[in-house]
């Protein structure tokens, strides 16, 4: 196996990465207290509403926090690999990959802005680049 | 009137395989080799065993070691989930059972053929959708698929924060190493570790190297549980059990609670820090040795502040006082640890917390040792204890 692992597509998850399938960055939103949730869940830890819908990112964020994993390397992934945790403009933070820049390059609260990587198989996944940069 | 557990059980006998890379038998050998290790320490038959606790990531069923080793009818059996977060959890559990009557001799193991067997972080995806895979799932697909990779995210924040250096990380390693050279069973034994080496170590997940990570081994841990009453007419010392929690905090995530307002600190370890002092009505001026969870280095420098220790971001000038050495203010594992003795979960540093109150560490420090604080699992669901000499 080549590719990248892929998620369970359950009740509580599988609409995040449709979104991404349509080029989306998605956050879950209360319908009882429009409080924004991140990772998604199907209940609201404030008000207990079932009741949720989803909002589209800007894709607009900063970097909380990163890591640059180079080892072990895993068949579906590229190395050095940088994982950041991204804070958007949202309020909400997600965990994602940095890509198109050195491992040097990366820095604390650096501006981020969200693309789609598709992967040979046809995959996709919002990752991010820095912002302004190619 | 609710149930205390202070000084209601006491530990009474620890029980270890040989520690490898390959033990070449099953988990199931090496659970049974190690309960009756902790039950001839202790002077107690496997017979007598009423109660069996482990982790829920153990491989071996209660009721395969009860026939194994010969143990009595089971009244209580119970296991705990999160990894190395169940480590003092499962004497909790051990505890409650004793304090309540459930049962009066418990054995508490974990076995594990860590590096020849199943190993950490090898991935999680399928067809079979449960929260918890969902949860690995905001992960898995980028990549973040080994333990390191979820703590350097936090570590790196916090050393970045804090002016935290890699050589700060270094002299946790090395302070363990220092242990382990006199402890035969470590990993670590009869092989020094220099800052130069390392420094030059191999990157895993910056910030954190090679020597930042615990060491995968194959091995049985047992701690055997009973009353603080009974222990007292057994055949060794008994290490009493003055306080010992569970913590799980608000945004709790296994291994990955990175959607908290900040990142700075552990929740959770401060949650089982401020329970179990409570319940022992001690603080951390009485703690005179520490078994702190260390699957990283990095784990050790932030606990030093979640158990008060030290103020926020000072944990790293308590280790350049060299207070983790064997003549400093808090010896902290001094088998070894995970790091340099052998990764069986944190059921190790829990058998050296026993035999610090015992004083038979093969690093015992040279002042009294009076009370120990053993940590559960950094970054999980977790717990604490603190261990006492008997009146």
């Amino acid at each position: 196996m080549n590719a990248r692992i892929k998620p369970p597509m359950g009740l509580d998850n599988a609409w995040w990465w449709q979104m991404a399938d349509q080029g989306k960055l998605g956050i879950q939103r209360c319908l009882g207290c429009q409080t924004l949730r991140h990772p998604p869940r199907p209940m609201c830890g404030d008000c207990h509403s079932l009741e949720w819908d989803a909002v589209e990112s800007s894709g607009k964020g900063v970097i909380c926090s990163y890591t640059v994993l180079r080892h072990p390397q895993f068949p579906g992934y590229e190395y050095p690999l940088i994982i950041v945790l991204v804070d958007l403009e949202e309020g909400t933070r997600v965990t994602s990959q940095l890509v198109g820049c050195a491992p040097e390059d990366v820095d604390f609260e650096l501006p981020v802005e969200m693309l789609i990587h598709e992967d040979p198989d046809g995959f996709k996944l919002p990752v991010f680049k820095l912002a302004g940069g190619a | 009137m609710p149930i205390s557990l202070k000084n209601e059980a006491a530990v009474a006998g620890i029980g270890l395989t040989d520690f490898s890379k390959n033990s070449g038998v099953s988990e199931l050998s090496l659970a049974a080799q190690c309960i009756k290790a902790a039950c001839d320490d202790a002077g107690v038959s496997p017979a007598e065993i009423d109660g069996l606790v482990t982790y829920t990531l153990d491989s071996t069923d209660e009721i395969e070691v009860a026939r194994a080793v010969g143990a009595a009818d089971l009244s209580f059996f119970s296991r705990i989930n999160y990894g190395g977060g169940a480590a003092v959890g499962t004497i909790a559990q051990a505890a409650m059972a004793i304090a309540t009557g459930q049962a009066s001799t418990v054995v508490c193991y974990r076995a594990m053929n860590g590096r020849s067997g199943k190993r950490m972080g090898q991935g999680v995806s399928g067809e079979i959708t449960s929260s918890d895979l969902i949860h690995w799932s905001w992960y898995m697909p980028y990549g973040m698929l080994i333990p390191g990779s979820w703590i350097a995210m936090i570590a790196n924040k916090y050393m970045h924060t804090y002016g935290v250096t890699r050589e700060d990380l270094g002299r946790v390693a090395i302070s363990q190493r220092n242990h382990a050279l006199r402890n035969p069973r470590a990993y670590g034994y009869g092989k020094p570790l220099t800052m130069e080496e390392y420094l030059q170590s191999k990157q895993i997940a910056e910030p954190l190297c090679l020597y930042d990570f615990c060491q995968e081994t194959d091995g049985g841990c047992a701690i055997l549980v009973t009353s603080a009453e009974r222990a007292r007419d057994l055949k060794r010392p008994p290490a009493v059990i003055r306080g010992v929690t569970q913590a799980s905090t608000r945004g709790q995530e296994q291994m990955t609670s990175y959607y908290r307002d900040e990142l700075l600190s552990l929740p959770e370890m401060e949650m089982a820090a401020k329970r179990v002092y409570a319940m022992s009505g001690l603080g951390p001026t009485d703690i005179d040795a520490a078994c702190l969870y260390d699957a990283f280095t990095s784990e050790i420098i932030m606990q030093l502040e979640s158990f008060g220790f030290c103020g926020e971001g000072e944990g790293k000038d308590l280790v350049r006082e060299g207070a983790l050495d064997i003549d400093g203010r808090l010896p902290n594992n001094t088998h070894g640890g995970l790091i340099s003795e052998g990764y069986i979960h944190g059921m190790n540093n829990i058998a050296e917390g026993v035999r610090l109150i015992r004083g038979e560490s093969t690093s015992q420090p040279a002042k009294a040792v009076e009370h120990v604080l053993v940590s559960s699992g950094v970054g999980v669901p977790t717990g604490a204890m603190i261990l006492g000499k008997a009146d």
